[in-house]
């Protein structure tokens, strides 16, 4: 196995790029993108902690967060599209209040 | 230069380069095929380190369903073109920079504190096999595999409600 420090350094990477992404892009749904980009990055250092242990409880932890995800994108999702039939548009900008 | 090296490299390439497509594209579309894209690769990357259950997994769940679920959203909510500019001019330079300084630190700490990083170890036969992985979840991890079903079930009804029109 290659030292665990290469998937950690990768992970930081894809992490920074995820979190970019949701500083810079105006897009809801590109900001949503890269929130998983950035839980995906938590998981392979996870996958890579656990091969290097020898240890399971890694891969049922991401096994967890990959559902924590498919419920957290079912839930975002539908609140974007509930905010674009209220404002007709989805711009991060204009979202700004609570009461639609 | 050993054969895993070069793959390790080639993917960890292909990896950034999609993760980077994903920011730069323009239009959402292409942002969340890049994406795909990147799961795929991380799916290697779990095969190389003994995760076979969870690299299916992956692809199956992330690659497939989410992703199925973004392109659907995109395309039913026509949200593909973001090419506004911010309302503020340095929010872009400050995200830059702030960025830049996440990496650093995180690169920092990895090089500096590489000796208190684990030495891979030889796993037994059984790791990372679906059998094991099932042994564990209804064993030891059996109450979170269970409020995972509530979360789930909690999630769904959200996205009904909220995805209901008002009455």
């Amino acid at each position: 196995m290659l030292p665990v420090a290469y998937y950690i350094g990768l992970s930081a990477i894809l992490f920074t790029i995820g979190a970019l992404g949701v500083l810079i892009r105006r897009n809801p749904i590109v900001i949503f993108m890269s929130v998983e980009l950035m839980l995906n990055s938590a998981n392979l250092a996870f996958i890579a902690f656990a091969r290097a242990y020898g240890e399971m409880t890694g891969q049922i932890f991401v096994f967890f967060i990959m559902t924590v995800a498919a419920a957290e994108v079912g839930v975002g999702l539908a609140l974007i599209v509930a905010i674009f039939h209220t404002k007709q548009s989805i711009d991060v900008d204009q979202m700004n209040s609570l009461k639609g | 230069m050993t054969i895993n090296l070069i793959l390790f490299l080639i993917l960890g390439v292909t990896a950034v380069a999609t993760a980077l497509g994903m920011l730069f594209s323009r239009n959402a579309v292409y942002a969340a095929l890049f994406l795909i894209l990147n799961f795929g690769t991380v799916a290697v990357f779990y095969l190389l380190l003994d995760a076979p259950f969870i690299a299916l997994t992956q692809v199956t769940v992330y690659a497939g369903a989410i992703m199925v679920l973004f392109l659907f959203v995109i395309m039913l909510l026509g949200a593909e073109q973001t090419g506004r500019t911010p309302s503020v001019w340095w929010m872009q330079p400050l995200a830059l920079g702030l960025g830049a300084v996440l990496l650093g630190e995180a690169l920092y700490i990895i090089v500096t504190q590489r000796s208190l990083l684990p030495v891979g170890v030889t796993p037994s036969a059984s790791f990372g096999t679906p059998t094991i992985v099932g042994e564990l979840l209804f064993n030891q991890y059996l109450l979170p595999f269970e409020v995972t079903s509530i979360l789930l079930l909690v999630a769904m009804i959200g996205a009904v409600v909220l995805s209901k029109p008002r009455v």
